[in-house]
């Protein structure tokens, strides 16, 4: 029974780290558009929902008392702001400087978690989250279960919903600027309008994810998004194989299950005062490891990518065109 | 408003803007931004301090030289950290960028980057945990030189030092063959290929200038602040919005991006607090990307 309440505890978990990983994918795999502030985005939401939802706190704003479903629905909306506005003002530039303005993101939104205890509760977060079946918290495994429901129907969904947008109209346009952008450009479809949208779609989906987590916990502090967070996320989309939804899925279940795995293994075999070394010797192991994927298969396990020219026949002319020493 | 925010802004400006030569030199060469540069910063400065405690171990103590904190023995590792900063910035494209070049997508090379610098912090922070050392612990007396402005003979002696790096990259880059070589290359790359140039020794002196003086602003954020696994991540982004502020590719804007953003920092340390110093990065790199984003002395890319 206990094994039970730990594997839909560690499913719910992988199951919203697949929900960040599905925005990611939105983002990246099928529009090319390169996100490493993803936990600013998921802060935005957990932080969001958290205030909506929370009975009235004195101690800073809000506390709104609202239902958790507004929660979520606030949440997303904040979300996609947040990354609309983050794409308007970098979209029209080289995609290096969308990396950059995440990255910038992310620092600010933790600085804004730590700092501005008036409304996030600064460095102690936010306590007292509304759970979903709280009621149920005084049997486990039914909490847990009840819990598990909840975050693989929102999975699903969203997970059909991005299954259906990839092979709509819309869809094909994102990909079509992916592939060879000028084309997609000389057939009327404006590359900056449709960048924004899934941009800001991908960051409604990332604070979704975060919501989710918020109210599974019930507690949230500006710790549970730092730049690791982010990292995580990539490693398991790059390893599900970017431009597959289902892949994004896979890739979640299977680097959490790496990640706790390992995280399980260095408790055991590490003393308690070598326990932060052990997890930065853990970090740096899933570094490499995202390094290795990249050089040796860069599709991941169920990648979509392939038809651009440097893979397959014209490689030669791509490498002679790029700027390689080799 | 007491003026001594001049002198710690245009400390922080020197240490963020030669972190930003290396940002842009990698940018506009290699055509990438490097997220693992602030992490070349902390190997240069770990690197530094081991060399230090060697050659403490080998000599025994050795006297500081007189107003300074420090002696010989960490110029002498400075050199040292210089060099193995740069070899280590030239492994790692070996082994990765390079090879993801080849494959055409710079993007992954920035992933790959992303992936290499936490790899790279968590070594540190397993090899030398996160508790933050020194490389002195002993107290210098601030002199004060008028207007309310009080400097230290360590801080004097590295705003020269940067000084003098600064004019000789530019004079590397503006006055000998190697550094035309670099500008044609960043320039138009098909172009500089096509008249001879030995791209190759290029994107080595590329990596070893920026490696070199990642490793010399780690050093002075050692002296000056303190040595911790997370000192050049924490850099990132005011290196990265001082090159984009100075211009992608200009190395005197470089240098003068990151002297206004210390400025702006200090400024607005003392004027709201030192726990939003991290934002003013952020709003001036937001501002630039919305009002100019070529920057200060950009070129329009073709």
């Amino acid at each position: 029974m206990d094994l039970l309440g730990y594997g839909a505890f560690f499913l719910t978990t992988a199951l919203i780290f697949s929900l960040v990983t599905l925005g990611l994918n939105l983002q990246w795999g099928l529009t090319g558009l390169f996100n490493v502030g993803l936990a600013g985005f998921v802060a935005i939401g957990a932080y969001t929902s958290a205030l909506l939802t929370t009975p009235d706190d004195a101690a800073r704003l809000g506390g709104f008392g609202l239902p958790i479903l507004v929660g979520w629905l606030g949440a997303m909306v904040v979300g996609g702001i947040a990354a609309a506005l983050t794409g308007m003002a970098t979209l029209r530039l080289r995609s290096d400087y969308l990396a950059i303005t995440t990255f910038g993101v992310a620092v600010v939104v933790q600085l804004v978690a730590l700092n501005a205890q008036k409304l996030t509760g600064g460095p102690f977060g936010i306590g007292f989250i509304p759970r979903p079946f709280g009621s149920l918290a005084e049997t486990p495994l039914l909490f847990n279960l009840s819990n598990l429901a909840v975050v693989s129907v929102v999975t699903l969904i969203a997970y059909l919903a991005l299954e259906h947008l990839s092979r709509s109209p819309w869809g094909r346009v994102l990909k079509a600027l992916r592939e060879d952008e000028r084309a997609a450009i000389s057939l009327g479809k404006s590359a900056r309008f449709y960048r924004v949208q899934a941009f800001a779609v991908g960051g409604a989906i990332m604070a979704l994810a975060g919501a989710l987590q918020a109210h599974f916990t019930g507690f949230i502090a500006p710790d549970n998004y730092l730049p690791i967070l982010t990292f995580q996320v990539w490693v398991m989309l790059i390893v599900g194989g970017s431009g597959s939804n289902l892949g994004a899925v896979i890739g979640s279940i299977l680097v959490w299950a790496i990640w706790a795995g390992s995280g399980t293994l260095t408790s055991i075999l590490f003393p308690p005062e070598q326990q932060a070394r052990a997890a930065a010797l853990q970090i740096a192991a899933i570094g490499v490891m995202l390094c290795v994927i990249l050089l040796i298969r860069p599709n991941g396990l169920l990648g979509d990518r392939p038809r651009r020219p440097w893979f397959g026949k014209r490689a030669k002319v791509a490498t002679a065109k790029s700027i390689s020493p080799s | 408003m007491s003026l001594q925010f001049v002198v710690d802004g245009l400390l922080t400006g020197s240490m963020i803007g030669l972190g930003a030569i290396g940002v842009t030199l990698t940018y506009s060469i290699l055509r990438f931004s490097n997220f693992a540069h602030g992490d070349f910063m902390a190997w240069g400065t770990y690197a530094t301090l081991a060399v230090v405690g060697a050659i403490g171990a080998t000599f025994g103590k050795v006297a500081p030289i007189a107003p300074l904190s420090f002696g010989w023995p960490l110029i002498v590792a400075l050199v040292v950290g210089m060099a193995f900063t740069a070899l280590l910035a030239l492994l790692l494209d070996r082994v990765l960028f390079s090879r993801l070049r080849s494959q055409g997508q710079a993007i992954i090379v920035v992933m790959a980057s992303f992936g290499a610098s936490m790899a790279l912090r968590s070594l540190l922070e397993f090899t030398f945990t996160s508790r933050p050392t020194y490389f002195s612990r002993a107290i210098q007396i601030a002199m004060p030189v008028g207007f309310g402005i009080r400097i230290t003979p360590d801080q004097i002696a590295l705003l020269l030092l940067t000084a003098v790096l600064v004019l000789g990259v530019h004079l590397l880059m503006t006055r000998t063959q190697t550094g035309r070589s670099m500008q044609a290359l960043s320039q138009n790359a098909a172009l500089a290929r096509i008249v001879g140039i030995d791209v190759a020794s290029v994107v080595r002196v590329t990596w070893i200038i920026g490696g070199a003086l990642a490793c010399v602003a780690g050093v002075m954020i050692g002296i000056l602040v303190q040595i911790r696994p997370f000192m050049g991540f924490d850099m990132l982004l005011p290196m990265f919005a001082a090159a984009i502020l100075g211009g992608i590719g200009s190395i005197p804007g470089a240098v003068l991006g990151g002297l206004i953003i210390g400025l702006a920092e200090a400024g607005a340390v003392q004027l709201i607090g030192a726990e939003w110093r991290a934002a003013v990065s952020f709003i001036i790199l937001m501002a630039v990307l919305f009002v100019r984003p070529i920057g200060l002395f950009g070129v329009r890319e073709r």
